[in-house]
């Protein structure tokens, strides 16, 4: 029943073929109480890139992220994640779907009734397919990937909201799902810490090669995305050489008024002659 | 402040809308109420959820459900022999004790205390879950809510309800052997027969069909005021009143047509 038509408007820059897009935006206008809030947005996010999404606040970015998730409907358009479109999709078929997709929301959302451990064990308990000890382990090294390995036994509430959103990103990566949506990962964070978050996403995307969208407030985070990659062999996140740029699999959007007004890499943002967004990203 | 500033404040909402907005609202009760029983023939179904609600729900009721059957069986008591001394009859006590008890106090009241304890638990429980985008967060982790939440809430409620309402019944019947042996001087044994030997078949049936029903009303009320909660803290406030009103209400309601339904359909004396 929901065989995906895979549209033909959009094709990828990259030339690959419909398989090689993990999200993609057609057409999707959305209206909340006679207020528009999305009209006509159209993009796609090919497999393995990450694309951060810009826009001042109000403009629609966490709302972009709760459609691809199928979490609500769009007044038209369609939404195809994974080849599969969630506009026309049963809830039921959606939960599958869900499964190969990590989010972290802009508030965290954990459970509050649920220790630490257990909100970011939640996928693996949920899918009953490893044993306690392997979750545990997952769990632990998942937290000290986040450097809260130590918070095992707390609640949610007893956290600080930087510690919670890293909680959040946790939960979200540890089934190494196909596709991430982070929303707002670095706000409101020290800077210290915001780099941890920024080389975690980084490593995601070149390391594991997960496709991801990206909601944040700061340009500065995405500049960084954008000239530096994971090594692996020294385990940090690198500068790129000079001259090397557009190297890594990193694109930029902004949502201006429901629209896209910009969609590409850092270098065609940087020469943008968009008034807007020359003051956007100064 | 100006009044033009209070008035713009009142929604002004038609009456076609009004009527709009109360289907809406009957569909999607309907649905979530059909779903959390179909859920229960679909894979996974969440039995430590289960046992943690029923425990929830039936232990934690289980004082004031005690206290509640004792002292209606002891009052029912002391009224009906009031009446019935004028007769001469207060040997017939424990047959209007055990019958009362049996076919309406028991499953109407139990529902009820469980209505104000549970029902009200489970929508500001829900709805704060809703108003932090814990849900949200459980449906994009893969997970559906009226099978994680709903589902085994309702199975507890409706399972618990039933055995808490037997639990009220014998209280009652003690309660009102109290009032009969003490406070009135009946032989305690005159009055366990009686109350024993006139509850017929359908009388026992009545009275344990209503706890399933009342139980499934509890907990589908309940759990769609907290899934339907909008609007932050105060939101899930109203909420939670809606959900204890609503629930106590339909119970009362549902009452008495489920008794003149099962009237007819046993052919009652
Ligand atoms: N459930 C809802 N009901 C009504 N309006 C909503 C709802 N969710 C979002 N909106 C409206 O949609 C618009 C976009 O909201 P959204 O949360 O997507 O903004 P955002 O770009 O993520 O903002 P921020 O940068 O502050 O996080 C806002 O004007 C908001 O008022
Ligand atoms: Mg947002």
């Amino acid at each position: 029943m929901t065989t995906p038509l895979q549209p033909a408007a959009i094709s990828p820059a990259s030339g690959q073929e419909p398989s090689g897009r993990a999200i993609v935006f057609e057409n999707v206008s959305l209206t909340f109480e006679a207020k528009p809030v999305l009209d006509g947005v159209s993009f796609c996010l090919p497999r393995g890139e990450t694309k951060a999404l810009f826009g001042v606040a109000g403009s629609g970015k966490s709302t972009i992220l709760k459609l691809a998730l199928g979490l609500m409907k769009p007044d038209s358009g369609h939404i195809y994640v994974l080849g599969e479109d969630v506009t026309q999709m049963r809830e039921d078929d959606l939960f599958e779907l869900r499964r190969q997709i990590g989010m972290v929301f802009q508030e965290s959302a954990l459970f509050d009734s649920l220790t630490v451990r257990d909100n970011v064990a939640y996928r693996l308990e949920e899918e009953h397919a490893l044993p306690e000890k392997e979750i545990d382990a997952r769990v632990h090294e998942a937290l000290t990937f986040v450097e809260l390995g130590h918070t095992m036994e707390m609640y949610p509430s007893e956290l600080s909201g930087g510690m919670r959103r890293r909680v959040a990103i946790a939960r979200a990566i540890i089934t190494q799902p196909e596709v991430l949506l982070y929303d707002s990962p670095t706000g409101g964070l020290d800077p210290v810490t915001s780099t941890t978050i920024v080389e975690l996403i980084v490593k995601q995307r070149d390391v594991y090669k997960t496709s991801s969208l990206l909601v944040t407030h700061r340009l500065q985070d995405a500049f960084t995305m954008a000239n530096h990659y994971f090594d692996r062999t020294s385990n940090r996140m690198q500068p790129l050489a000079q001259g090397s740029k557009a190297d890594v699999p990193m694109t930029f959007l902004i949502l201006r008024d429901g629209k896209v007004i910009f969609d590409g890499d850092a270098q065609a943002l940087a020469q943008s002659e968009d008034e807007y967004i020359r003051e956007y990203i100064s | 402040m100006a009044a033009g500033d209070l008035l713009s404040k009142i929604e002004l909402i038609s009456p076609s809308d009004f009527a709009k907005e109360k289907v809406r609202a009957i569909q999607e009760y309907s649905l979530l109420a059909s779903q959390s029983l179909s859920n229960l023939f679909k894979r996974p179904l969440y039995m430590a959820d289960i046992l943690q609600q029923a425990d929830l729900i039936g232990f934690g009721s289980l004082p004031i459900v005690l206290l509640t059957g004792f002292f209606t069986g002891a009052v029912l008591a002391l009224n009906t022999a009031a009446s019935l001394g004028r007769f001469g009859a207060l040997s017939l006590i424990g047959q209007l004790v055990s019958i009362s008890m049996v076919r309406e106090l028991g499953p109407v009241l139990t529902g009820l205390m469980v209505a104000g304890r549970n029902s009200s638990g489970m929508a500001s429980e829900l709805g704060s879950m809703v108003v932090t985008e814990q849900i949200d967060a459980m449906r994009a982790l893969g997970t559906d809510p009226t099978k994680k939440l709903v589902t085994p809430r309702v199975t507890a409620t409706v399972f618990m309800l039933f055995f808490l309402t037997i639990i009220s019944d014998l209280l009652g019947l003690i309660g009102g052997s109290m009032v009969a042996t003490l406070l009135l001087g009946l032989d305690s044994h005159e009055y366990w027969s009686s109350t024993y030997q006139t509850l017929v078949f359908q009388d026992v049936f009545m009275g344990l069909i209503k706890p399933v029903i009342f139980g499934f009303i509890i907990s589908t009320v309940g759990c769609y005021y907290g899934m339907s909660a909008r609007g932050g803290t105060q939101g899930v406030g109203k909420a939670t009143t809606e959900a204890v009103v609503a629930s106590s209400v339909l119970i009362i309601g549902v009452d008495f047509f489920l008794t003149r339904l099962l009237i007819v359909l046993l052919g009652f004396r």
